[in-house]
């Protein structure tokens, strides 16, 4: 069946349908991954996105049972040169269009991603619609440009009552804004107990709860629609040690006093190289996200850069003058793509030890 | 770190001649290192013993020695050029060794010289498998259960432990030479036997063998401050079990999830720091389809055929990058040169998928053992891409030019369902087209994998070409299903076959519905950041991002594959002349799809189409880029046979007309040409029938040499000296018909002459003329040659001149020509014209100074040799000797008769230069790898016909001391001359036979002539193949051992006694 993605500069492409049936409008962006496909599908960064995939043939190895980031996806749709209808894997346990048929998204496959991504390079993300061939395009159009997104998105993907994740290690507390299973594995890889809450949890609940460290997740969307974790983060980063990851990362900036923009066309792919200020070393890493946190607005005295993206410079790292506390902008769990930064979990329980220590507090759960 | 300031000079060592494991791919990564070091301002040294490449062209480095790859040649330039640093990690396997050895030697140490990029310690970590076992045993990385043998004893008992199979590899060889699988105890004796001689340090390792697991490559870099990066990654298509250099190899993997993606990073990665190496790497990894569980197979610590088809298939130059990470650099500091906005330290992103299949030399040596294992046995390969698996590997099989278009095997129709199955379980060169052949019989892919391992994703992916084909046939010109096929990568061949009309019909049909490819750009950034790279693929897709320019152009054809015949020669034409254009003034395009090639470096032309070499291919780009013309010579018998089919359709051949072309190809054209010229040739004629080639060979006389008329290097001509043989080649060699006649001509005895010449219609440059160390009979590409010419005088000199020069006006050359002449009894004959670039214009391009293929080009574009400064005729001859000694590939093509006859066998070639003959032909020989021994013993059995002949020879070697070794026939002969002579056994005879002298290595040199008919059963053939397995030197010309005994006696002094006194 044919289906058609039009873009809100009117540009239209014409496929093949696969998937959900339903229509769908979103904002378009492009992931640059060769493999990863199931991972960036049921990431909740990129909740409301409709992802074109760069690389042509999608869906070669299926879908399994252990790579989910979330458990229910809230993307909007998928756009593809290739949809593979037979995967091979030994894991696979059904094909991408069957799953993306069970969950209720829709796909389009057979047009010219290139073409797409070279539209989107050119002009910046895009709000799109995935849509039957029967539908009136200039009305879709005008329909689109009008469209304004919803700005709840971390609402919409938050856990809704704290649940604990148990281990016999840290107490980690982690914000989720989002959150990718993927960090929570690598907390769980290294022994932490961990306690996951909503979003919109005060300081003192969360302090309540005696972390050793808190975890500021990933998430979807602007992360000025979160102001109201600011309060809580200037004030649980005094008393415990603090990681914060992507929109974590960016409302960490926020509550330090900087300013976060929007970017053109952001960075999503499986090997982003970032720039180590201190070793002077490149670091391959996972990144997905469409905002940053504003060159200049960073107060020195306050935050000082770790690292930055190789080729556009943007901000990847900061680190807290005073308190015990970093953040990154790109994804150290990766999941899907390189695993160069994992080690930064590593340096995460290193600091809550060091911490620990000078408060001269017995690691109680060691 | 910036570069270092330390060192100003640097010595780079080239590969060597062109043999199986080591091909074009090294003057590739060699060029562009070497251009990458004097852009950086340093003094770059070369050597290099092989003439037919860009590298030794004395505008890629500053100073060029072509002279033999051996630590006495290298130690020489060292001491005289004394170059601040060495980079051996450019050439093979050869550069790597070759610096090893230098080490060991203490010449390094002697003159100072540093290493550059990867230190040697780490080399010898990652090469020696004791010491890489230890180390991944340390890292923790899992390693087949292997052991390290040093004899048969030992491999033994490795087998009582883990079972059969095993896989034996050699230690230091390359492309595998010497290993294979071991399923019995019989094939142990065997390939450990071959495989301990076969290693310079006696060593095999043997391996459970893991065959079946997914083979997974990847290409990483690492620079001085640890930044490690993956380049590429690349699944093969067949398992573990064959060597990767004969396995189909896509890029990225296909079959892997990210995690098991990321697994294999981290360890590629891992290895690379702990080694410590500085540049460029390839990892070879198995995969279990099943489990995580993944082995380390081998690190090559070098740039290697795999980073060559890795720079190819990314767009990211990993040889330029190693020699800027050599000489200090750091990845970050590197802008891409692709993009020039990001920097280097990046891993590629692809978007689309790229397929290399290997070309084999089957089509040459039929009686080869065709069977694919753990050694290398293709020459070169192809490489394609497109946005789907299916068209990018259809792409790549009608790159092979095989005569293959699809997933088809000529004989598929007439095996029956069991012969498929046993093909498809043998894993031969074959096995895609029987599994296309099986799919068409509805065979379950389920069951395929069972007989062949092959992951169900490809499988399937066969499978979806065979259904659109059967659909297609039931809708013929359906626009919907038309334009699928053009998606799945079907060329127009197959459509019109399937459509039963011709492929032009296909073709204008297919343009007038608007099915038409778009180019894509190959960026290393999937599409995210700008570049103005102009390198190129097509597909059949909306938007195309090639854009013809203001200006003209002229469009280049490369020469496909590299296969026995046509080798990096021609890729070293198609460059010269892509540069010849753009000092013309026209924009340079090129269209190959070779992957190991020069030629296919973006930035030597203009623009870049990575294209199959086919009518329908080449058409969509002249479409697009409306060249004033097509240049075909210098593309080899490749580009020469698009010609015909350029022309029927409206493309401008420039150069040389079709005409031309056709009047020099055609035999009865040129037959009558020559009688116009009144230039004589051996008397022969086409035969359309076997009864007439019968006629025509009782008519001139036996013996005749036979062969299929336009073939390129003497594919299936054969000299045969009576009837029945005639018959037997009639039936079993060619398959005779109205379209495809056989030639049949008289055999002159005589020496053989090559004259290269280049024309603008009205004056003809000849840069030189080579005589042949082997008599006529022996195929030009597989003799010595000599120049200049040492044994005619300046009458046939003149005469030889003077034909070619009306050959060259008659034939209405524009361009290079290259004529075949013989002298019998002192007549000169021409044996064939061909008229474009050749095997040795760069051997005379470098000799002469007359840089050929660019002074053709520009007569191609309209310029005249008078106003470049050339006069017509002979260029004056240089000083000293220079000599082309080929080079053969035997030890990794089992069963194949080494004897030297009208076919070619040779996959590449050396030169040596000297003050004399003799000089020139040790250095020749030392190069292409011949031992030689000043004194020893020589081992003569020879035909009866050339006994008389072989008495001279065995006097002279008895003459400088050498032993003298027959068995009785011979024997007898030589002895009743007053020879001393030792006898051996015949084989089969009781007692110690020729072949345990050859296997207990107590004979140096082999002087065998026992030819005639090619059943590998005979004695000759046991013989000369047993000589091979063991490493001596055995000639089968007595040409060839005649010169080796001129050096010989050269290098002894005489040791007569004194005269009795009267």
């Amino acid at each position: 069946m044919k289906r058609q993605l039009v873009l809100e500069d009117g540009t239209i492409f014409v496929g093949e349908a696969f998937g959900s049936e339903k229509e769908t409008i979103g904002e378009i962006v492009f992931h640059t991954g060769s493999s990863g496909y199931q991972e960036v599908i049921s990431d909740p960064t990129n909740y409301g996105q409709i992802i074109a995939f760069t690389f042509p043939q999608i869906g070669n190895y299926g879908i399994n049972r252990d790579d989910f980031e979330s458990i229910q996806p809230s993307i909007k749709g998928v756009v593809v040169k290739e949809a593979a209808d037979f995967p091979s894997n030994w894991r696979s346990s059904m094909s991408l269009p069957d799953y993306l048929k069970q969950k209720d998204i829709p796909g389009v496959c057979g047009i010219d991603t290139r073409k797409l991504t070279r539209l989107i390079r050119s002009k910046g993300t895009m709000k799109a619609a995935i849509c039957g061939m029967g539908e009136n395009v200039d009305i879709l159009v005008s329909r689109l440009q009008a469209v304004e997104f919803p700005t709840d998105q971390v609402k919409r993907v938050s856990a809704t009552k704290p649940y604990p994740s148990p281990g016999r290690g840290k107490s980690v507390v982690v914000v989720d804004f989002g959150v990718k299973h993927g960090i929570l594995r690598e907390l769980t890889k290294r022994g932490c107990d961990i306690t996951v809450v909503p979003y919109h949890t005060k300081a003192d609940d969360i302090l309540a709860l005696q972390p050793d460290g808190i975890v500021l997740s990933n998430g979807p969307g602007n992360p000025e629609d979160v102001r109201e974790a600011l309060d809580m983060i200037q004030a649980v980063q005094r008393a415990v040690p603090l990681f914060a990851i992507g929109l974590g990362h960016q409302l960490f900036a926020l509550a330090n006093g900087c300013k976060t923009v929007k970017m053109s066309m952001g960075h999503r792919g499986s090997s982003y190289p970032v720039k180590d200020l201190e070793t002077g070393k490149v670091l391959f890493t996972s990144q997905n996200h469409s905002y940053e946190v504003a060159e200049g607005s960073i107060d020195a005295k306050i935050l000082s850069i770790t690292c930055r993206a190789l080729n556009d410079r943007s901000i990847e790292g900061l680190e807290h003058r005073d308190y015990p506390s970093f953040s990154v902008q790109f994804e150290p769990e990766s999941s899907p793509g390189s695993e160069d930064a994992k080690f930064l979990f590593d340096r995460f329980l290193q600091v809550m030890n060091e911490e620990n220590t000078s408060k001269g507090m017995v690691d109680q759960h060691a | 770190m910036p570069k270092r300031t330390d060192i100003e000079s640097i010595l780079v060592i080239g590969s060597g001649p062109i043999i199986i494991g080591q091909a074009a791919e090294f003057d590739y990564a060699g060029t562009q290192a070497c251009l990458a070091l004097k852009e950086e301002g340093y003094k770059v040294i070369l050597i290099n013993s092989n003439p037919a490449t860009i590298m030794t062209d004395t505008e890629i480095a500053d100073a060029v020695y072509i002279e033999p790859i051996t630590l006495d040649f290298v130690s020489r330039i060292i001491r005289k050029e004394r170059p601040d640093a060495i980079l051996p990690t450019l050439g093979g396997q050869t550069g790597l060794n070759m610096a090893m050895q230098l080490a060991e030697a203490g010449v390094l140490e002697e003159c100072g010289v540093k290493v550059l990029g990867t230190e040697l310690s780490a080399i010898e970590q990652a090469e020696d498998r004791d010491m890489f076992r230890t180390l991944m045993n340390d890292l923790g990385e899992p390693v087949p259960e292997s052991d390290i043998v040093h004899s048969l004893e030992e491999a033994v008992a490795f087998t009582e432990k883990t079972g059969f199979p095993v896989i034996v590899r050699p230690a230091y060889t390359l492309g595998g030479t010497g290993g294979g699988i071991c399923e019995n105890m019989d094939d142990l004796n065997e390939i450990v036997s071959s495989g301990l001689k076969n290693s310079p340090v006696h060593q095999c390792l043997l391996e459970k063998s893991i065959a079946g697991f997914k083979e997974i490559e990847f290409e990483v870099m690492r620079d001085a401050n640890d930044n490690a990066i993956v380049i590429c990654h690349m699944e093969n298509v067949d398992p573990v079990g064959i060597h990767t250099g004969d396995s189909i190899v896509v890029a990225p993997c296909q079959t892997l999830s990210d995690r098991e993606i990321q697994l294999l990073r981290n360890t590629s990665l891992k290895l690379i720091r702990s080694l410590g190496i500085e540049g460029g790497c390839n990892v070879q990894l198995a995969l279990d389809p099943q489990s995580f569980q993944y082995y380390v197979i081998e690190v090559n610590p070098r740039v290697s055929r795999s980073s060559a088809l890795a720079s190819k298939a990314t767009g990211f130059p990993i040889a330029k990058l190693a020699a800027k990470i050599a000489a200090g650099y750091t990845l970050d500091e590197i802008m891409n040169p692709v993009t020039g906005k990001t920097y280097a330290c990046f891993e590629p992103a692809i978007d689309y998928i790229v397929t290399k299949i290997p070309r084999w030399p089957f089509d040459k040596f039929e009686s080869a053992n065709r069977l694919l294992g753990t050694q290398m046995k293709a020459t070169g390969e192809v490489m394609a891409i497109g946005r789907t698996f299916e068209e990018s590997i259809l792409k790549a099989v009608r790159s092979l030019e095989s005569s293959v278009y699809h997933l088809e095997h000529p004989r598929g129709a007439h095996l029956d369902m069991e012969e498929i199955e046993q093909e498809i379980r043998k894993a031969t060169d074959e096995r895609l087209f029987f599994v296309g052949e099986a799919l068409r019989r509805g065979v379950a892919i389920e069951t395929i994998h069972e007989w062949s391992q092959i992951d169900l994703f490809f499988l399937h992916k066969f499978r979806k070409i065979i259904n659109l084909e059967r659909q297609l046939l039931d809708h013929p010109f359906d626009a919907e299903k038309g334009r699928k096929a053009k998606e799945s990568g079907f060329s127009d061949i197959v459509l019109a076959r399937l459509w039963n009309v011709t492929e032009q019909e296909v073709y204008e049909w297919r343009t007038s519905s608007g099915i038409i490819p778009v180019y894509k750009k190959v960026d290393t950034c999937a599409g995210e950041f700008e570049s103005d790279t102009p390198y190129f693929y097509g597909t059949y897709e909306q938007e195309n991002e090639s854009e013809k320019s203001g200006r003209k152009s002229i469009l280049v054809l490369g020469s496909g594959p590299i296969r026995i015949g046509q080798g990096v020669e021609f890729d070293y034409a198609t460059v010269h002349s892509v540069w010849a254009i753009q000092e013309a003034g026209y924009e340079a395009i090129i269209i190959n799809n070779n992957p190991e090639t020069v030629s296919t470096d973006f930035s030597i032309s203009d623009k870049l189409y990575f294209e199959p070499l086919t009518v329908e291919d080449v058409m969509h780009i002249v479409d697009l880029e409306k060249p004033e013309g097509v240049i075909v010579q210098f593309g080899g018998q490749t580009a020469i046979n698009l010609a015909s089919g350029l022309e029927e359709r409206g493309v401008k051949i420039l150069g040389t007309s079709l005409e031309s072309l056709d009047r020099a190809e055609n035999r009865d054209k040129f037959e009558q040409a020559l009688s116009e010229m009144n230039i004589p040739q051996p008397k022969g004629k086409t035969a359309f029938s076997v009864e007439e080639a019968v006629k025509i060979a009782d008519h001139i006389g036996y013996p005749v040499l036979v062969r299929p008329s336009y073939v390129l290097g003497g594919r299936a001509m054969e000299i045969v000296y009576e009837q029945k043989e005639l018959l037997h080649y009639m039936e079993n060699a060619v398959k005779v018909n109205p379209e495809h006649p056989v030639l049949v001509d008289r055999y002159l005895v005589g020496k053989e002459i090559e004259v290269d010449a280049i024309s603008d219609g009205e004056n003809v440059l000849i840069p030189g003329i080579m005589e042949h160390i082997e008599r006529a009979g022996v195929h030009s590409g597989d003799s010595i040659a000599v120049y200049p010419p040492r044994n005619i005088t300046r009458e046939m000199k003149d005469k030889i001149i003077d034909y070619t020069v009306r050959l060259a006006k008659g034939l209405e050359i524009v361009g290079l020509l290259n004529i075949q002449y013989v002298i019998s009894q002192n007549e000169l004959y021409v044996i064939e014209v061909n008229p474009r670039s050749s095997r040795t214009v760069p051997f005379l391009s470098k000799i002469t100074g007359i840089p050929m293929a660019n002074v053709a080009t520009k007569l191609i574009l309209g310029d005249t040799l008078q106003n470049m400064g050339y006069d017509t005729g002979l260029a004056p001859e240089q000083e000293g000797v220079f000599v082309k000694v080929p080079v053969f590939s035997f030890a990794k093509l089992r069963r194949v008769d080494i004897s030297l006859g009208p076919e070619m066998k040779s996959t590449g070639e050396v030169m040596g230069k000297d003050r004399t003959l003799e000089k020139a032909l040790y250095k020749g020989l030392i190069a292409a790898g011949m031992e030689i021994r000043d004194y020893g013993k020589v081992l003569i059995t020879v035909a009866d016909k050339d006994k008389e002949e072989a008495l001279a020879l065995a006097k002279r070697f008895s003459g400088i001391g050498y032993g003298v070794m027959a068995t009785s026939g011979t024997a007898d002969f030589l002895k009743n001359h007053g020879i001393k002579v030792e006898v051996v056994g015949k084989i089969g005879s009781d007692g110690p036979t020729l072949i345990d002298v050859i296997r207990q290595g107590k004979a140096q040199l082999i002087l065998n002539t026992l030819t005639k008919g090619k059943q590998p059963q005979r004695d000759g053939f046991k013989i000369r193949r047993e000589s091979v397995e063991n490493g001596i030197p055995c000639l089968t010309s007595l040409d060839t051992a005649e010169a080796i005994l001129g050096v010989l006696e050269s290098m002894v002094f005489s040791a007569d006694a004194m005269p009795k006194e009267a």
